[in-house]
């Protein structure tokens, strides 16, 4: 009875997440090309996409790999990047930390943009699930993207060789980043981040190794947490 | 292209596969169902927001394909790329309307 539950409740992660798979397609084939101008074998590629499984740290990397920063630098601006699958895993924690250690572990390397987001709407919504019901949801939202992504960047890694220099993608990659950048403006505080880390990232462009990304990048964090706790305390007083 | 270093390459490979899954592992399989301080959590909401701004605003102001020249193609495109993306919520309707700008503006001015 609780298997058949929760087998629905897999079917309906994947229908919500179905749709993003016009996200990972050109996402992963954009990531194959990108990965491939950037000098980096077809097992190379295939190994990062499928074992770090996060498209916008795998884009930063190679960027930065790119322009020949340090391999330290390189490392923590990628994870710096990672840093809200912190949050979705902290988030997803009050509803899916009671399951079993195996069941986490899985769930932890699955834990993507996508999958959060339809899990933890349907959570919100639907408090009662039980812990294997949240399981199977969660599991299914990923399903849809997870082959895709990784074949669709194999797709892009063998057509990227035939892209003559001509095509200016030096710039794909920064138009790619700004165009997933709109959609995080999510609140004012959003913005306040994303503005203090444009303003310090111009301002620190001469420091070395690239270090000015992560003082501009903390430099947003913060101004973006303050402008949020600033603004609860004046919707309080309100 | 360039060949780079497959030391290098794997070194960044295996850390980010590490670095990533500890992100992702932290929370979910070390804290369980205890709760969080919100400081915390509040940082950790505008990370993404902060570094990939931070990361690209330099590329955008100095392209490195003109020699860091002030490119205006590439200036335009970053602007609508952004703007789509801003009022349509849509990434790839920003990309495409982005690249649409870059390439026809390389067109008509070069």
């Amino acid at each position: 009875m609780a298997f058949t539950t929760s087998k629905s409740y897999f079917w309906k992660g994947f229908r919500d997440g179905s749709p993003f798979i016009f996200v990972a397609i050109p996402f992963g084939t954009l990531f194959g090309v990108f990965a491939t101008e950037a000098g980096l074998s077809i097992i190379q590629t295939m190994a990062f996409t499928a074992t770090v499984f996060a498209g916008a740290a795998q884009f930063a990397a190679l960027q930065l790999l790119q322009e020949g920063a340090p391999t330290a630098i390189i490392l923590i601006s990628a994870l710096a990047v990672n840093l809200r699958m912190a949050m979705y895993s902290a988030s997803l924690t009050p509803y899916l930390g009671a399951a079993p250690m195996w069941q986490r572990a899985i769930a932890a390397y699955l834990t993507v943009d996508q999958s959060y987001a339809c899990s933890i709407v349907r959570f919100e919504k639907e408090p009662d699930l039980s812990i294997p019901q949240r399981m199977a949801y969660f599991f299914g939202s990923v399903t849809p993207i997870t082959p895709l992504w990784i074949f669709s960047t194999y797709l892009g890694a063998v057509l990227g060789t035939q892209i003559p220099e001509s095509w200016a993608l030096d710039f794909a990659l920064p138009i790619t980043f700004l165009a997933m950048i709109g959609p995080m403006m999510r609140t004012p505080a959003h913005v306040v981040a994303a503005l203090v880390a444009i303003v310090v990232s111009l301002l620190m462009v001469a420091i070395p190794f690239n270090l000015g990304l992560l003082i501009a990048g903390c430099a947003g964090m913060m101004a973006g947490a303050q402008a949020e706790a600033m603004l609860e305390r004046r919707k309080v007083r309100t | 292209m360039t060949q780079v270093n497959p030391v290098t390459i794997w070194t960044i490979v295996i850390g980010l596969a590490i670095g990533s899954f500890a992100l992702r592992f932290v929370f979910i399989g070390f804290v369980g169902d205890r709760p969080m301080p919100p400081w915390l959590l509040r940082h950790l909401r505008y990370t993404a927001v902060a570094i990939l701004p931070a990361l690209i605003t330099p590329l955008v102001v100095w392209p490195t394909a003109t020699g860091g020249q002030l490119d205006m193609p590439r200036m335009a495109a970053a602007a609508v790329a952004l703007a789509v993306g801003v009022i349509t919520k849509n990434v790839l309707a920003a990309i495409f309307t982005g690249a649409a700008t870059l390439y026809g503006l390389l067109y008509l001015l070069g």
